[in-house]
């Protein structure tokens, strides 16, 4: 398999009043061809920036991407400018977004079918009418109902399913390499996310494309994702295949989220164990593993010596943590 | 259900709460919208009852009436034994010495211009519960040593408290004047996943030591399933099952519930692998104009021409499990 996409030391920083804040520290990953990859973290770890560095929609300033390779069908989209004709020509051209809030990233006064038609128009140069047939087609697919009459309805006339329906379409419309769907299902109800994940996983199918999922939730990433990163302070401090990652956590913060949130299945008896102090200021990170002041296996080692780099600790899983946590779970 | 037990803290029968849809310059009334439809439920001592269900299910609605932050359209709360429905607005705060709500959003329901320290005291003020100042000081103390913060913090504005803090902040005002009914208004859903358990064991804890009995809404069917000893599930406005815990993730009933609880994915790729899943289609349906018969029958899988007919009343079906579905 080959790699479609690969982030090589990524780092986005903002410069605010306050100070520096480090939101992308140097994350490298990769993405194969029909892989679903999911992107793990909590509020304020860097997922979202990551993403949005990948394609250029980082806002400048306040918002800079220092430095890292991104490299997507042989070139460096780093190497292009934010604006110009290439990099608009990959944006939702060949990588495709699904953002978060269906409500705000729609516009509201412009009809579905003008906001789905302008993908067609401008990327593969459609007719005024090939596009809007196509839409059509599009808005069927994601299960939209009586799709030609509704591709005239303004945003505000669907609900908030059926908008990240519209955005699925949308993204999916030039036929794209890789998608990113960023926390798409935070705003909508549990049966309604597990409508959206199963048509985009569907979609992924039928488009033959990958599949980048942002995301807080692990049951998500769990059930639909081949592999997985998880990001703590702008780093990613654990990957591999899910199957590996959710059966032998290596990473104390992986270890802690599984053990922190209540699972559907688990005897009701046993207490939850949650990750003691607050997530780390992206302002002034300590030199160290952000993580030691809320690690139970810290060792001398990790007070010692700067945030270790991933280490493969078997073929497909890595970890950024010196201390060999296998065994020591409880 | 029908009478009044000794063990039951608050009793909830066949509470509607309609809100109007006005029209016009004379604000004609030409629709309700049927928020809470005919709903009744017990909540026993000591107990926390999880409240389940989708936005717009009316799940808060029924956390207000209780606290009579609205008065229901109809029927009857008993709290205590006695019916606090349609108690006259002069009447009620004494009656929040007893009951208090602890809200979702930990940004929103804190003054911002109030210290910690005052937003924690002012209940012990407005119910004369303290006789001098040191007495208050000594109290508000004690309530934030119980939810765990450091009283050092009491002269801090809420933005320079986390997220997680803040939501403790609040739970101690909901304690300040020592209740013993919580409304938990989806407590926990605005925090971080590694701060959520904090909470919930907080809450736990407290309930064990201070005997509160809570009322648990939210739409995390994992977190309710862990804190709640018995769960009701509403749809559009009605409940549709309620049991205890175990009874409805081991043998859910109502096909809703059933579509709910697959609809939650396990951290955990194995089991995920084996789960079957049953995914819902289309929307639910607006409150304003809802279906005819069982609210759930357009998109119930199993649904029969006779659920658009009459709406099902809640049956016992094995012990102390309700469902009002006429398919099962």
């Amino acid at each position: 398999m080959r790699h479609v996409l690969e982030v090589t030391n990524l780092r986005t920083q903002f410069n605010t009043d306050h100070g520096i804040i480090k939101a992308v520290d140097g994350v490298s990953y990769y993405i194969d061809e029909h892989e679903v990859v999911g992107l793990v973290g909590e509020s304020g770890c860097g997922k979202s920036v990551t993403q949005l560095s990948v394609t250029q929609l980082i806002s400048s300033p306040p918002g800079k991407i220092l430095e890292g390779v991104v490299l997507f069908e042989g070139q460096d989209l780093l190497k292009l400018k934010p604006r110009s004709d290439e990099m608009s020509a990959i944006r939702g051209n060949k990588i495709g977004m699904i953002f978060q809030e269906p409500m705000t990233s729609l516009n509201p006064v412009l009809t579905v079918g003008y906001q789905t038609n302008e993908m067609l128009s401008i990327h593969l140069k459609m007719s005024k009418k090939a596009a809007r047939e196509r839409s059509i087609e599009l808005l069927k697919l994601v299960g939209i109902s009586d799709a030609a009459k509704r591709i005239d309805n303004y945003p505000h006339q669907f609900s908030g399913g059926m908008r990240q329906r519209v955005m699925i379409a949308i993204a999916l419309s030039c036929n794209p390499r890789i998608v990113i769907a960023d926390e798409p299902t935070t705003a909508v109800d549990v049966t309604t996310q597990a409508q959206l994940f199963e048509l985009m996983v569907n979609m992924v199918e039928h488009f033959n494309t990958s599949l980048v999922v942002v995301t807080h939730n692990l049951g998500v990433v769990a059930r639909y994702s081949h592999r997985i990163y998880v990001m703590y302070a702008g780093r990613i401090v654990e990957s591999g295949m899910s199957e590996d990652i959710f059966a032998n956590p290596l990473h104390p913060y992986t270890i802690g989220l599984l053990k922190s949130v209540p699972r559907l299945d688990s005897p009701k008896e046993k207490k939850l164990v949650p990750i003691t102090g607050l997530p780390p200021n992206l302002m002034n990170l300590p030199p160290t593993c952000a993580f030691l002041p809320r690690c139970p296996y810290h060792e001398e080692r990790c007070i010692l010596e700067p945030w270790p780099e991933l280490r493969f600790v078997d073929n497909k899983h890595a970890t950024a943590c010196f201390v060999d946590v296998r065994g020591k779970i409880h | 259900m029908s009478f009044i037990t000794k063990s039951n803290l608050l009793e909830v029968k066949d509470l509607r709460m309609y809100f109007p849809v006005v029209k016009g310059f004379f604000k004609h009334k030409v629709a309700d919208v049927k928020a809470v439809d005919d709903v009744s439920f017990a909540v026993k001592k000591g107990e926390t009852l999880g409240l389940v269900g989708e936005t717009g299910c009316g799940k808060t609605t029924v956390g207000r009436c209780i606290l009579r932050l609205y008065e229901p359209t109809a029927g009857e709360i008993f709290f205590r034994g006695k019916d606090i429905a349609h108690t006259p607005e002069a009447k009620i705060r004494p009656l929040r010495l007893f009951m208090q709500l602890v809200f979702q959003d930990p940004y929103g329901s804190l003054d911002p211009r109030q210290k910690a320290g005052r937003i924690v005291g002012e209940p012990l003020e407005i119910h004369h519960m303290v006789k001098s100042r040191s007495e208050y000081h000594e109290r508000v103390e004690e309530l934030f040593r119980l939810v765990e913060l450091d009283p050092s913090m009491m002269d801090r504005v809420p933005h320079e408290f986390s997220g997680g803090q803040r939501q403790r902040i609040g739970i101690a005002r909901a304690l300040a004047c020592n209740p013993s009914f919580i409304v938990c208004d989806e407590p926990i859903s605005a925090l971080d996943v590694s701060i959520q358990a904090q909470i919930i064991n907080l809450l736990q804890e407290l309930q064990a030591k201070l005997g509160l009995t809570f009322l648990f809404i939210a739409h995390d069917l994992a977190v309710v399933r862990h804190i709640s000893d018995r769960i009701a599930v509403m749809y559009l406005g009605r409940i549709v099952e309620i049991t205890d815990w175990k009874a409805l993730y081991e043998n859910p009933m109502h096909p809703y519930t059933k579509a709910l609880l697959s609809a939650v994915p396990i951290p955990d790729p194995f089991v995920e692998k084996r789960r079957q899943r049953t995914i819902l289609t289309g929307d639910v349906p607006s409150a304003l104009n809802p279906p005819s018969g069982c609210n759930f029958h357009p998109r119930c899988p199993i649904a029969i021409a006779d659920c658009s007919q009459g709406v099902p009343p809640l049956r016992e079906l094995g012990s102390g499990h309700e469902v009002a579905c006429i398919r099962v």
